[in-house]
């Protein structure tokens, strides 16, 4: 794998923070309008569970096309290694006319693990605010919880829509809260969800030229208004799981670990 | 003739304060005159539950100050300081 397909240091700091990365009109517009046309055409086919990726989805697949792209092999081999499994996909469509917010949900159930799954959400086609777009609850991928728990919540502070244009592909951590929003165009909505599991340890798999420079440091102390009083708990979260990423198992922010890891058992030498 | 009919606000508080910030809401209205889902507001209907209170909002449910259990001190879940008010409102029966 080329390094400039890569993630940065400064961009896994950003994702592991936000739980999110998006690259806005990252897929050609030639593929934009295959995947389209195979999502409308209702035969998109069906792949095996389990399989590596790229065994799973066929290579003349306008899909397959995408995530053999380099610069999305690139995120993928920096999040989750260069040949992780195909968990499952959906096509998510939102009729025309849709007028009500799905609810809040976190995929699958609950999920304790550090080692992390991502979700990749594809927009083949523009998607303006009156089609709705995909929500998020940016900073949410490490609360607990099991599907839709939280179903009778309805908006935070810093929630955030992907109101993009065609091609644009977000990444995302498997624990991020989210939900599909009306419809109040006459066109249906489709958004493409991708589920991959790795299968390798996730330890310095990204482009790390920048990592000495230390300037990502900032990105990763990143907290949201929506988390209250619990934030500082959420910056622990970043800690924790950028020491499970980079190696680096005194990494702190803050000196929050380092305060709670000081337990000195040495005795006080009589004089 | 008038029936009353019972409007539910959630208000998720940055602390246990009832004057802290508004961090998330949601509505639930019984008159059938509103409905509300995920994504349906930008700016919370009020800063605090205090300033519901001022409003006629009556506080139904206070959130528990509970410890974290044992081993999870760290961990994050739910929404902690959840209050829930209500307001009853006249439909024509």
């Amino acid at each position: 794998m080329d390094k400039k397909y890569l993630l940065t240091t400064g961009q896994m700091a950003q994702f592991v923070a936000d739980g999110f990365l998006c690259f806005d009109e990252f897929i050609p517009a030639e593929l934009n309008k295959a995947a389209h046309d195979v999502f409308e055409s209702k035969n998109f086919g069906r792949f095996k569970q389990g399989k590596p990726l790229f065994e799973a989805m066929p290579e003349d697949h306008p899909v397959g096309r995408i995530f053999r792209l380099p610069e999305v092999q690139g995120i993928t081999h920096s999040l989750v290694g260069p040949d992780p499994l195909y968990d499952h996909h959906a096509v998510h469509t939102v009729p025309a006319g849709q007028k009500h917010g799905q609810h809040w949900h976190g995929d699958a159930i609950i999920d304790t693990r550090t080692h992390f799954d991502i979700q990749y959400f594809y927009f083949c086609h523009d998607t303006p605010l009156e089609m709705g777009g995909t929500m998020i609850l940016p900073g949410s991928h490490f609360r607990q919880i099991n599907t839709v728990d939280i179903g009778r919540y309805q908006n935070f502070m810093g929630q955030h829509k992907f109101v993009c244009k065609a091609g644009t592909l977000a990444v995302v951590h498997h624990g991020m809260w989210h939900c599909a929003q009306p419809n109040r165009t006459a066109d249906t909505r489709y958004m493409f969800k991708l589920r991959l599991n790795p299968m390798v340890r996730q330890l310095r798999l990204w482009n790390t030229d920048d990592y000495e420079s230390g300037d990502w440091r900032g990105a990763l102390g990143k907290t949201y208004r929506w988390m209250g009083n619990e934030d500082r708990l959420e910056v622990v979260n970043h800690i924790k799981l950028w020491r499970f990423l980079s190696g680096d198992k005194k990494f702190d922010l803050g000196y929050w670990l380092s305060r709670l890891e000081n337990m000195p058992e040495n005795l006080l030498e009589a004089s | 003739m008038a029936e009353l009919r019972q409007k539910l606000l959630v208000l998720y508080l940055s602390n246990s304060d009832l004057g802290s910030s508004v961090c998330g809401w949601a509505v639930f209205d019984g008159t059938g005159k509103e409905t509300h889902s995920s994504g349906d507001a930008d700016e919370s209907p009020y800063q605090s539950v205090l300033a519901a209170m001022r409003d006629g909002w009556r506080v139904i449910q206070f959130p528990q100050l509970l410890p974290q259990p044992t081993g999870q001190e760290y961990s994050t879940s739910f929404m902690r300081y959840e209050y829930i008010l209500e307001k009853l409102e006249t439909i024509d029966g």
